[in-house]
């Protein structure tokens, strides 16, 4: 199979919305990912991640907007597309009564078996690296276990694109370490993959681009670098310099949120500084006798927060709230 | 477990240790009787339901009451040795009362109604609950090892005893014994935990919920079987009938010469397989049984590569598990044909069986044929319902997200799943009508033929399959209204059975699709209509099918 670089996108979604009843899943979505790419798709539940995947395959009928892959529609060209992606849901039900590796067998077949052989041997080395005993009835299967099941499935499968819908659901972080190897090994030979997730360190070590989506529509979009560029990097340095003057930094327009604590003669300063403008910090500290520093560019986990602090705050309100109406 | 933090006020170690074991088990009986308080109320209904029939005035019992020539004829029928195989040990058949017969032809229908139901009920509250992992949750409470179990069988009793109650006020209502009526009442209930402690027994045993009811119904139909060898073998039951607990009931002799001793052989039963119970309970690690689930087949047989395979694969046993049940009770049905006349005039005052009773004696036996018949199609229509709305569950848990996410049409997924069900009731159908046509052939049965069998599955065929492509077609449209369908199916039934007693209008007939095929062994079937069906039942398949490529899975 040869590598798809051509620059029709694996997944192009513009303007997607989806309602059912009167909630409003998606609303406007966009979201591109390219041939070769691995994306991250992040959002708390009830975001509409599923919403949208389920529209990429062709479940769910879009109310606007217009969703293709490979440049297909995904809508009418469903089965036809399907010979072309793997998929594995977030919360996976199997046929009670067949075995594991059943399933297993009867998913792969369902796409239509290439090369016997090499993918019997495919198999067995699946199943050993996932730790995966085949013999056993689905209906026995812990959540981790039957998450393993579509994983092999999907990792059997020489997909083009690989949707996975919050795939490490259930593993365990050994498990989650091979899975990881497998998007990497799947990345390297050129596939595309969608990850959908909520765990944002499993997000960071594979994606190439990440977009995050808040009620139904995409607010973030990029490659991590430039996510990062666009945010703020937290500093903490330790000077020598009089803290009267080190607040003075204060009032440079890049830093925001200004600690300092001093003991033994030494302060410690924190402080946010915009990425795009962090040449006005280094300027300004060389006068303030810097005795270390050191400069953490934003985790994902931060730029999460940024476009969902408003939840977290207005929970956190409501939890004072209710907690002072209950020593009332 | 340390007996000082689970019991507080223990000050005894030995006697608080063994009652840790059931702390909590108040809390646990009333929270059991709260999830199931409508599950109680229907059981007990179905129990007094099937009563309210049987003594209905003019009822089969009622008239036995007052009429010595309708008690000889019943007492002749049911002296037939197949009769002995759908009723009892034919006690009081010499002098064939109202209670006698109520004992007789009842007590067996009874004990199989509430065994199910404690069956069911026991293994829901343990095993399956252990099997999901709320038992986890409910036993890392303050609850002991041994509270789950034994609180389900304080409310299974408490259930027993209920419908026991409320039967023994029918009985005493309708003017029988107070004392026999109590005695059959309790013994009834006795039997019935006498299998709820099997399925304790089988749920401590078996890994899965499923396996656990399997076993306990295996026992179930064994000892209905040892009882029917054994009262086969000697009137009024020979050595093997004393090994099932139905039989137990039905050797009280109530109503003819009372007996208590054989209920003793109930509570001894009992008493045994819940100490059974406890000791394999004591022994075991939580979610473990003794027989550990065999492992399967490592890889798909090469069979197993599409979803009509599929299907076939999750079908497959339920069908030979219908075909056979049912075949068994159509061919007890088929050998007593032949007495349809001599029952017939004691069923002729019966509003239910009068317009049939009209008519020389093979006319009898036809249209009773025909009736049968009917009601072979209506199983078949049922197991089309059951196996067709099974694709809603499909969705619902997302295992049919699972195959159409793979190069699977909507379409084909469905069609499969239909193509296999259709094929299944075809099976059942043909398997009901071939079972009767054996029974009246082993009979000598001359009024009816085999064409005539063979005319009555073919002129039902269409019928059921509309049931099939209704079902499809509220999934494809309306997955969440599957009710319609088992509310028409529940309707035909009514007009199958009642119409004629209710003098329904034919407007409301031709709701039913039965009722369009008409006597196939009187009149003779409507082949327009049953070509009209067929028809019909494509056309739902077809709409089903675009309704379903049209709409979101799963819908919300």
């Amino acid at each position: 199979m040869t590598t798809p670089v051509s620059g029709v996108p694996a997944i192009e979604i513009t303007g997607l919305s989806k309602s059912f009843g009167t909630v409003r899943a998606l609303d406007g979505l966009d979201l591109t990912v390219m041939p070769g790419e691995v994306a991250g798709f992040l959002g708390p539940n009830g975001a509409g991640k599923s919403t949208t995947i389920r529209v990429l395959l062709g479940l769910l009928r879009a109310d606007a907007g217009t969703a293709r892959m490979f440049g297909r529609d995904v809508w009418h060209d469903a089965v036809a597309l399907h010979r072309r992606i793997a998929y594995v849901p977030g919360d996976v039900s199997l046929w009670p009564n067949l075995t594991g590796g059943e399933c297993i067998d009867y998913l792969t077949r369902l796409r239509g078996s290439g090369d016997r052989k090499a993918l019997r041997a495919r198999r067995a080395e699946l199943l050993e690296r996932f730790e995966l005993d085949p013999r056993k009835k689905a209906r026995t299967y812990s959540k981790g276990n039957r998450q393993k099941v579509a994983l092999v499935a999907a990792f059997l499968s020489d997909a083009e694109l690989y949707i996975l819908d919050e795939p490490t659901s259930g593993l365990d972080p050994l498990m989650e370490s091979v899975f990881t190897a497998h998007v990497r090994e799947v990345k390297e030979a050129g596939r595309s993959v969608l990850l959908s997730s909520h765990i944002l360190s499993e997000v960071e070590k594979v994606c190439d681009t990440v977009t995050i989506i808040r009620n139904g529509a995409a607010v973030e979009h990029g490659t991590l670098d430039e996510l990062r560029h666009l945010t703020r990097s937290s500093v903490t340095a330790v000077v020598g310099a009089d803290p009267a003057r080190v607040s003075a930094l204060g009032s440079l327009e890049s830093v925001n949120g200004l600690r300092t604590t001093t003991s033994d003669g030494t302060t410690q300063v924190t402080f946010h500084a915009d990425n795009a403008r962090i040449g006005e910090v280094l300027r300004a500290l060389p006068g303030l006798d810097v005795h270390g520093i050191t400069v953490t560019p934003p985790s994902l986990e931060e730029l999460f927060m940024r476009h969902y602090g408003d939840v977290i705050e207005a929970d956190e309100a409501a939890a004072e709230n209710a907690g002072q109406a209950g020593s009332r | 477990m340390s007996a000082v933090v689970t019991a507080p006020r223990g000050g005894r170690t030995a006697a608080s240790s063994s009652r840790s074991t059931l702390t909590g088990t108040g809390r646990l009986v009333r929270f059991m009787l709260r999830r199931d308080r409508l599950r109680l109320v229907i059981w007990t209904a179905v129990v007094v339901a099937v009563y309210a029939a049987s003594f209905a005035p003019d009822g089969e019992y009622e008239v036995l009451r007052d009429d010595a020539e309708a008690r000889e004829k019943r007492a002749l029928v049911l002296s037939a040795p197949v009769m002995t195989m759908l009723a009892g040990p034919g006690y009081g058949l010499d002098d064939y009362t109202m209670g006698a017969a109520v004992a007789n032809e009842l007590i067996l229908w009874l004990v199989l109604t509430l065994a199910v139901m404690s069956i069911l009920q026991v293994v829901r509250h343990t095993r399956s609950e252990e099997e999901s992992s709320r038992a986890e949750l409910v036993r890392a409470g303050v609850v002991g090892r041994h509270a789950p179990p034994v609180a389900a069988m304080i409310v299974v009793t408490i259930w027993n005893v209920v419908i026991a109650a409320a039967s023994w006020a029918v009985f005493v209502g309708m003017g029988l014994p107070a004392r026999d009526s109590f005695a059959m009442v309790a013994g009834l209930a006795l039997a019935a935990l006498v299998y709820a402690a099997v399925a304790l027994v089988a749920a401590q045993a078996m890994e899965s919920g499923g396996g656990a009811i399997g076993v306990a119904f295996a026992v179930l139909g064994g000892t209905y079987f040892v009882r029917t060898l054994g009262d086969l073998q000697e009137r009024h039951g020979g050595a093997l009938s004393w090994f099932s607990p139905i039989a137990w009931v039905q050797q009280t002799r109530a109503f003819v010469d009372l007996r208590w001793w054989p209920l003793a052989w109930c509570a001894v039963a009992a008493v045994v397989l819940l100490v059974v119970a406890g000791m394999l309970a004591s022994r075991r690690d939580f979610g473990a049984g003794l027989v550990a689930v065999r492992p399967g087949r490592a890889g798909a047989r090469p069979f197993l590569r599409g979803p009509v395979a599929l299907a076939w694969v999750r079908q497959r046993a339920g069908m030979l598990w219908t075909a056979f049940g049912l075949g068994v009770f159509w061919l007890a049905t088929g050998t007593i044909l032949e007495q349809v006349p001599e029952m017939g005039e004691a069923l002729a005052e019966n509003p239910l069986y009068a317009r049939m009773m009209a008519g020389t004696e093979a006319e009898q036996i036809r249209a009773f044929a025909g009736m049968i018949g009917l009601f072979a199609a209506t199983g078949a229509a049922a197991y089309a319902i059951v196996m067709g709305t099974q694709v809603k569950a499909d969705e619902e848990t997302g295992r049919a997200e699972l195959v159409l996410a793979r190069p699977v049409g909507r379409v084909r997924w469905l069609a499969a799943n239909t193509l296999v069900t259709l094929l299944g009731a075809v099976f059942v159908l043909a398997v009901g009508i071939l079972a009767m046509a054996w029974g009246a052939e082993l009979t000598g049965l001359e009024a009816v033929g085999p064409g005539d069998f063979a005319r009555l599955g073919v002129a039902y065929l269409p019928a059921v399959a509309v049931y099939a492509g209704l079902a499809v077609a509220v999934h494809g449209w309306a997955p969440r209204a599957t009710g319609v369908v088992w509310a028409v199916f529940g309707w035909s039934l009514a007009v199958g059975i009642l119409a004629d007693v209710l003098g329904l209008p034919d407007q409301a007939r031709a709701l039913s699709p039965f009722w369009w095929v008409s006597d196939v062994l009187t009149e003779g079937a409507e082949w327009g209509h049953v070509a009209g069906l067929a028809g019909v039942a494509a056309v739902l398949l077809v709409l089903g099918l675009a309704g379903f490529r049209r709409r979101d899975v799963p819908s919300v």
